[in-house]
């Protein structure tokens, strides 16, 4: 071989950085990756959508005798228990959703396929918002599936609130979806999906106003009224509601915006090699 | 104009320089003050047994542990530092398979070339180009989970020189595979660094991988027990081969050719 042909392979002056077309080549790369990955598990958006409609089929059904939903912002009138819970459903789609993708982060930097991405030479924050907001996406997707099926179930909110819900959506996923991948650099080992269930994804639901307004949890117990409010999926859920309606809850929008920046910045951070968990850890794939 | 010798590094950067690197899992050392460098176009071996720190050396490399002691270069580009610059002069063959089984061989490399801004069209005229040197362009379309083991690496193979990287690593490429395979895969590595002039930092514990104009970097415990042109470390150490060097090095007391054990 020949000195020349080394300086072929990459020229002494080749380009610094990446172009901004480069850097939409690698974000529609992840994008694509993740569709073609959600395609290929059609198990994976059936249960998706099973899971909200067996919420609002039969748990609604059967509460909506003993629950009665007086008039609170933003409905205008009484409205049906089921039409009260879509919103905490489409919040609850968005929650599995970002914790799926969590785990499917685990299971991908096990098999080395997380390995691929962080090997490629954009920054880091790049490569990870990039696949935060492949799984975003694929949610807010699978949320108008649901929203679609729900319909016919006489859940009908204003056309308008189709459209509105949109940003809602996907700040909120956004939020579950980083707060995923913080837990997925965080946790050394995710047992199963069953541990992620148990200890975030049931207590956020619960606690939230997704299933009952927040005034009757206050009734009943002012200290879990407290964690309702310290809990951020409920203004991910009241944004939901809100918007549904054509109204934007300002409060809500600002502890969303607020906790996405804060935990997207936490995972980011975790990610960096050169502050995150990963080095610490011999059991990143092969052996030592 | 002649070989690049090992270690003479004049006018070019070495394609890969490690020095005094440490790295810590908690308390337990895994690599212990490791430097030596890889000239450019040089097929150098990274020799050791299994928990030697090869795999640890490779994640370092690759960036994806921080490198607080010490500093690593990939043709003069610190890792830390500038990784982006270091990273996309680097093709990475991990020894874990890191192929999505779901998705096609098309869709693997496709997705590889875009980590690398590579846009379809020319993406799609080097996986092409890259396949059809391997023979395995009829399987474009198959599923990735429908290859055997030894096409499998083939395939993390193109997809690691899809972006042209100078620097190549392989971490343990040849390990599960039937001896048909290694052999193939050996050679076609080989043949890049003569025809093509890229590096290759190949990690294994197979003796037999190893010819004697190789560059050997032997990694025991952690740490570098020599480094150099395969003939002179035999030389040095008055062995009869490569095999009777490492032993006499690490201290191993039984070397076969198919691999090593303590």
């Amino acid at each position: 071989m020949t000195m020349q042909s080394v300086t072929d392979v990459i020229p002494a002056n080749a380009q610094r950085g990446f172009r901004v077309g480069q850097y939409f080549v690698c974000l529609k790369g992840i994008l694509f990756r993740e569709g073609l990955r959600f395609l290929n598990q059609r198990e994976r958006f059936v249960s998706s959508l099973v899971r909200p409609l067996l919420w609002l089929f039969v748990f609604a059904a059967g509460f909506r005798q003993v629950l009665g939903v007086s008039i609170i912002p933003p409905y205008k009138t009484y409205v049906m228990y089921e039409v009260y819970i879509t919103p905490g459903l489409c919040g609850m789609i968005l929650l599995f959703s970002g914790m799926q993708s969590s785990l499917s982060m685990v299971y991908d930097r096990e098999m080395g396929n997380m390995r691929t991405l962080l090997v490629s030479p954009f920054p880091r924050w790049f490569l990870l918002s990039s696949k935060l907001l492949a799984g975003v996406t694929v949610s807010t997707m699978q949320v108008y599936a649901f929203l679609a099926v729900a319909w016919f179930w006489d859940v009908r909110p204003p056309w308008t609130g189709y459209l509105l819900i949109l940003p809602a959506l996907f700040l909120s996923g956004l939020m579950l979806c980083s707060l995923g991948l913080l837990l997925s650099s965080v946790i050394k080992q995710l047992e199963n999906f069953a541990g992620i269930m148990n200890f975030v994804i049931f207590p956020m639901y619960f606690a939230s106003p997704a299933l009952y307004p927040l005034w009757r949890i206050q009734e009943s117990s002012p200290l879990l009224h407290k964690i309702c409010l310290a809990n951020p999926f409920t203004y991910a859920v009241e944004l939901i509601r809100f918007a549904l309606y054509g109204q934007l809850d300002w409060g809500s929008l600002a502890v969303v915006v607020t906790v996405t920046m804060l935990f997207l910045g936490g995972a980011i951070l975790a990610y960096d090699p050169s502050k995150g968990l990963l080095g610490r850890r011999p059991d990143t794939g092969g052996n030592a | 104009m002649q070989h690049v010798k090992a270690n003479d590094g004049v006018g070019l950067p070495a394609a890969l320089e490690v020095s005094g690197v440490s790295h810590f899992y908690g308390e337990k050392r895994a690599l212990a003050d490791v430097s030596f460098s890889v000239a450019p176009g040089r097929f150098a071996v990274l020799l050791g047994l299994n928990g030697a720190g090869k795999t640890t050396l490779f994640s370092l490399i690759s960036n994806l542990y921080d490198t607080p002691h010490g500093t690593i270069r990939i043709f003069g580009h610190d890792v830390s530092r500038e990784p982006g610059e270091a990273l996309r002069r680097l093709g990475i063959v991990f020894q874990a398979r890191t192929l999505d089984l779901d998705l096609s061989v098309d869709q693997n490399l496709s997705y590889h070339a875009s980590l690398h801004g590579i846009g379809r069209a020319e993406a799609l005229s080097r996986i092409k180009s890259l396949l059809a040197q391997t023979g395995m362009i009829d399987r474009l379309h198959d599923k990735a989970r429908s290859l055997s083991g030894g096409q499998m690496r083939r395939i993390e193979i193109a997809r690691a020189l899809l972006h042209r990287p100078p620097l190549l690593l392989l971490d343990e490429p040849t390990v599960g595979l039937d001896i048909q395979s290694r052999a193939e895969i050996l050679a076609t590595i080989r043949e890049l660094v003569r025809t093509e002039g890229i590096s290759v930092f190949w990690a294994t514990h197979l003796i037999d991988e190893v010819e004697d104009s190789d560059h050997v970097v032997i990694l025991d415990k952690g740490r570098v027990l020599t480094d150099g042109r395969v003939d002179e470390v035999v030389r040095g150490c008055g062995a009869a081969n490569i095999s009777g060097a490492f032993a006499m090095l690490s201290g191993v007391a039984s070397v076969s050719a198919g691999g090593m054990h303590r």
